[in-house]
């Protein structure tokens, strides 16, 4: 370590962003990574967080008619996507095995093992194909309840 | 540095204030009382901390040590100087400007002529719901550190009750935040970094670098979300936090430190209505003078012309220039270099100059090595001619040199400042001498005798060269070598363990390892995957009698083990009840009948004398099972990859060609090895004479009657690449032909690869048929006993897997359609029963074919 106190860093925050071109370098754009599909949301309770198993997931039932399948992993983290697998179009991602590829957190279909990301969906052996990507919901953890964000039309 | 000590034959005509003692504001009374060889001025020092100054650029190095001595600054207590009154655990409340009077938290009030702030900078928290919960923590002292280190202390302590890991989030991945993440790593928790930029340390390194650094950074095992910030933080009853994340994942975590950036500590001058910057700072010129003449900002606290620095050095300029300005000089803040370099878990990172190629017309050069994990960008101007900036990261040892040429003409061609010494050779053209392995002094010639004397794989050549085993920097190079000697690599079963399915056994075995996450932990890297968690599991099962359901190995279990039924193209299961031997009594096909009547099943009798029921939903698969297990009825295990069916024909009982009783030692061995886990599925088949009905050559495991008792066929195959079975033995009597089996199957489940059925896994045995005949038959490697030990365990453990699922309600509880609909049935499940039987039809997919 050298000569640092602290980073003069950039607030996380939706703020308003102030222009600094004294302190900061050119170029630091701050720009989303992976986001779920902006707009309103209508948010779905799936179950208490204390229900779900690290490693496995379950299904929720959506309003509707839809399906998602929603995970915790072993490292905390909780992702949900949908719950059809776009290869056989059968409602069983919730009963895949999790785990990860090249650090990617994956899960793989019950059926034909065709693995996805989860946190873009992605299929990992067609990752442009949109046609067999899983479409990813937000979640959110609200008084120990994890809800489910669908977009609303 | 040493003040002046005592002796003072001038009293002091005048008063300072210092607000803030942190390494800036202990500069500037040392710089002050050294020079002020008249003792002209007092010093009163106000340390809101009750720790004088210590090291806060090394605050992370208190991690550990737990030492607050040992990051005590030199001379921070001014002991033996009369002129500084330093006065810890006191604040600056109030400053009045008019009458030059400083309030302090204790109610002194103190008079000044001259004024220092180094108030520094405070950790910057999002104001997101629930950031003030028990459990967040800020990265800035070394009370926030002790806080961290007991809760981390805790929430270990919990998880370990609870058999999982404790992670803890840090929010901010820049150069404070990876600091956090490397003591959580100490501390023994999982760090999760969460950075909004889409990149670690957006400030320093671009995006190129930024991919380089998350790499290296993954692989000490910080979980790091780029592109996301926090939303929310909801404590939950056990202690915990889930944090809401912005790009729509939550993670649960056992603690949050906010290390999102910091704001300078200018409460106390704005209040004192003093000038202040737009984005926060007391606003100084140049010679770091605020808008009163008698008050000075030093440090982060300070906007120099507007301008807030977060590094030290400038800071200690600052109390430099003032320091020399209250005795009269004529100093002025002359800017400073922003450039970094640091090593963070190891890490080098270095950002000089012009970094982010900012200049117009500014070229970039990079060199990134994939395999090495390093990054080498420099910025040149626009002629390609005089170096502008740059960042190194994963090796920054070019940084020293490349930072003497900022703002000069580089010498011939720029690029090859960051390109490694000379063209990459392939290691095949490196001369016998070239070291390979730098750490252990291996040379190239050392690691292909290695080869050459038969070492065919990484681990062996390790073993006997020690090449790559201090930083592993050389293994690419020495598997190349491997490589291209023409050996056949990798046996790993997956890019998570090294090791193959038999090794894994053993060090299962030999360890007593029994979950996977200390399996992974010690032997293979990353959290798992498809592949190796089944394969763990069944090893898991294959070495004790707990139920495979139990604990940790549920969640690695394939989803036809998790839910004891084999899964179906829609998603629905089908249930097949155990029939050993083929046998059935009326009342249990009676049962079978209802069954499929009642819940509307397919029913079809499959190849190994069983009765199959298909298009089960999920959570009917308990109630058709308490139907079942009531007439007593037991799991088949036609989901596993274990013991499926013994065949057998009627034999001597009714048969007049029969000789010995074929369904009889068919349901004794049935009895025998259910529910035992392997490497791929097993079959047997029992003949009750030469006649051979029940197709036994064709199993894994054959027995065929003869006059004097049974012969013994092993490793019979159907499927894909059909296989006879081959003759083991001859004539067995009862006892050795179990005994014979007993070791047989224990042989095969500790040293089969996975998914490795018994012919293709004879075929790889080195000495073929006769060496599975001497190990199995004349005990060759000594091991029968340990064998018929392991499989005499796991006769005496057995337990039918479904009757315990059906008495343990926390193991029934997955057995649900939905966890916000428990009962409700799966809408997309839909059948066709216009035909003449029913078939499953997916909804929204192309039709299958109808069945004729």
């Amino acid at each position: 370590m050298t000569s640092l106190i602290t980073p003069p860093e950039v607030a996380p925050v939706e703020e308003t962003p102030v222009e600094d071109v004294a302190v900061r370098p050119a170029r630091t754009v701050v720009r989303p990574g992976i986001l779920p599909a902006p707009g309103p949301k209508q948010w779905v309770a799936a179950c208490s967080l204390h229900v779900l198993v690290p490693g496995r997931g379950v299904a929720v039932l959506l309003p509707g008619g839809g399906q998602a399948a929603l995970f915790l992993l072993p490292n905390g983290m909780i992702y949900a996507v949908d719950n059809i697998d776009p290869y056989s179009g059968a409602a069983v991602m919730s009963r895949g095995l999790t785990g990860d590829h090249g650090g990617e957190p994956t899960v793989a279909s019950p059926l034909l093992k065709q693995v996805f990301s989860l946190r873009t969906g992605a299929a990992l052996d067609d990752p442009d194909n949109p046609e067999v990507a899983l479409p990813t919901y937000s979640v959110r953890v609200h008084h120990g309840v994890v809800r489910i964000g669908i977009p609303l039309p | 540095m040493s003040a002046p000590t005592g002796t003072n034959t001038v009293a002091p005509t005048r008063t300072v204030v210092v607000v803030g003692h942190g390494m800036v504001g202990h500069r500037f009374v040392e710089a002050l009382r050294s020079r002020d060889a008249e003792s002209t001025w007092k010093v009163v020092v106000l340390s809101e901390e009750a720790e004088a100054a210590y090291d806060r650029v090394g605050l992370s190095a208190y991690v550990g040590a737990w030492d607050r001595s040992a990051l005590a600054l030199a001379g921070n207590t001014y002991a033996g100087d009369q002129l500084v009154d330093l006065r810890l655990g006191t604040r600056a409340d109030h400053i009045d400007r008019d009458s030059r009077k400083v309030t302090t938290s204790d109610g002194d009030v103190i008079a000044y002529d001259d004024l220092v702030l180094a108030t520094g900078s405070y950790p910057f928290v999002p104001p997101v719901p629930g950031h003030d919960s028990a459990g967040c923590f800020v990265y800035r002292t070394l009370d926030d550190l002790d806080g961290i280190r007991a809760a981390a202390e805790q929430a270990i302590a919990r998880a370990t009750a609870e058999g999982r890991t404790a992670n803890g989030l840090v929010v901010g991945g820049g150069l404070l935040g990876l600091e956090a993440a490397n003591a959580l790593r100490l501390l023994g928790l999982t760090p999760h970094v969460v950075e909004f930029a889409p990149r670690l340390m957006p400030l320093q390194v671009d995006e190129g670098g930024g991919a380089v650094l998350k790499g290296l950074i993954s692989n000490l095992g910080v979980q790091v979300h780029t592109g996301a910030g926090t939303s929310s933080i909801d404590a939950q009853d056990d202690g915990r936090l889930a944090v809401d994340l912005s790009d729509g994942t939550a993670l649960l975590t056992d603690l949050v430190v906010f290390s999102a950036g910091v704001r300078p500590a200018d409460a106390v001058g704005r209040a004192a209505g003093l000038d202040i910057a737009e984005r926060g700072g007391v606003v100084t010129d140049v010679t770091c003078r605020t808008s009163d003449e008698n008050v000075w900002a030093v440090g982060e606290v300070a906007a120099v012309e507007g301008r807030c620095y977060g590094l030290v050095a400038p800071g200690y300029t600052m109390a430099e220039v003032v320091a020399d300005r209250l005795l009269g000089g004529e100093a002025t803040f002359p800017g400073a270099d922003l450039s970094t370099k640091l090593k963070l878990l190891g890490v080098d990172v270095a950002s000089f100059g012009d970094a982010m190629a900012a200049t117009p017309g500014a070229l970039e050069i990079v060199h990134t090595d994939a395999t090495k994990g390093t990054y080498a960008k420099i910025v040149v101007s626009d002629d390609a001619k005089t170096l502008l900036g740059g960042i190194l990261v994963g090796d920054a040892s070019a940084y020293t040199t490349l930072k003497a040429y900022v703002g000069r003409e580089v010498p011939g061609d720029p690029g090859a400042l960051i390109s490694p010494a000379g063209a990459e050779l392939g290691a095949d053209a490196l001369p016998d001498d070239a070291v390979i392995c730098s750490c252990n002094n291996v040379t190239k010639g050392s690691i292909c005798g290695a080869i050459a004397e038969g070492a065919c794989d990484l681990a062996t050549i390790k073993g006997c060269t020690n090449a790559g085993t201090t930083c592993g920097g050389c293994l690419p190079t020495v598997k190349k070598l491997l490589v291209d000697s023409g050996v056949e690599l990798s046996k790993a079963l997956c890019e998570h363990f090294e090791q193959s399915r038999a090794e894994l056994f053993e060090i299962v075995a030999s360890t007593g390892i029994r979950t996977f996450s200390g399996l992974i932990s010690r032997y293979g890297t990353g959290t798992g995957c498809e592949i190796c968690k089944p394969t763990v599991a069944s090893i898991l099962a294959s070495t004790s009698s707990d139920h495979i359901l139990d604990g940790e190995q549920a969640a690695l279990q394939d989803s036809n083990d998790h839910f004891l039924a084999n899964i179906q193209k829609n998603g629905t299961y089908s249930v097949v009840p155990r029939m050993p031997g083929g046998e059935v009594t009326a009342e249990q096909l009676i049962t079978i009948g209802q069954v499929a009547k009642d819940f509307d099943l397919y029913v079809k009798v499959t190849g190994g004398q069983r009765i199959d029921l298909f298009g089960a939903r999920v959570e009917q698969l308990p109630a058709i099972w308490r139907r079942l297990v009531e007439v007593g009825m037991e799991s088949g295990q036609a989901y596993g990859k274990s013991l499926r069916t013994v065949k057998s024909c009627v034999g001597s009982t009714w048969c007049r060609y029969g000789v010995q009783d074929s369904v009889g030692m068919a349901v004794d061995l049935e009895h025998r090895y259910r529910g035992l886990r392997s490497p791929h599925k097993l079959k047997f088949g029992v003949s009750g004479c030469a006649r051979e009905c029940a197709e036994a050559r064709g199993k894994d495991v054959g027995v065929i009657a003869t006059d004097k008792g049974w012969n013994l066929y092993v490793c019979g195959n159907g499927g894909q690449t059909p296989a006879h079975a081959k003759l083991l033995a001859s004539d067995l009597d009862d006892e050795t032909l179990q005994r014979y089996i007993d070791r047989f199957l224990m042989f095969y489940v500790r040293t089969a690869d996975r998914l490795q059925r018994t012919a293709p896994w004879l075929d790889s045995l080195e000495g073929g048929l006769d060496h599975l005949k001497a190990v199995i038959c004349d005990d060759s490697l000594g091991i029968a006993d340990d064998l018929e030990a392991a499989m005499a365990r796991h006769v005496e453990g057995y337990q039918d897997e479904w009757k315990a699922v059906l008495d343990d309600p926390e193991k029934l509880g997955r057995f649900v359609s939905f966890v916000n609909a428990p009962e409700e049935a799966d809408p997309t499940v839909a059948f066709d029963e216009s035909g003449p039987r029913k078939v499953p039809v997916m909804l929204g997919m192309p039709s299958t074919n109808r069945p004729r």
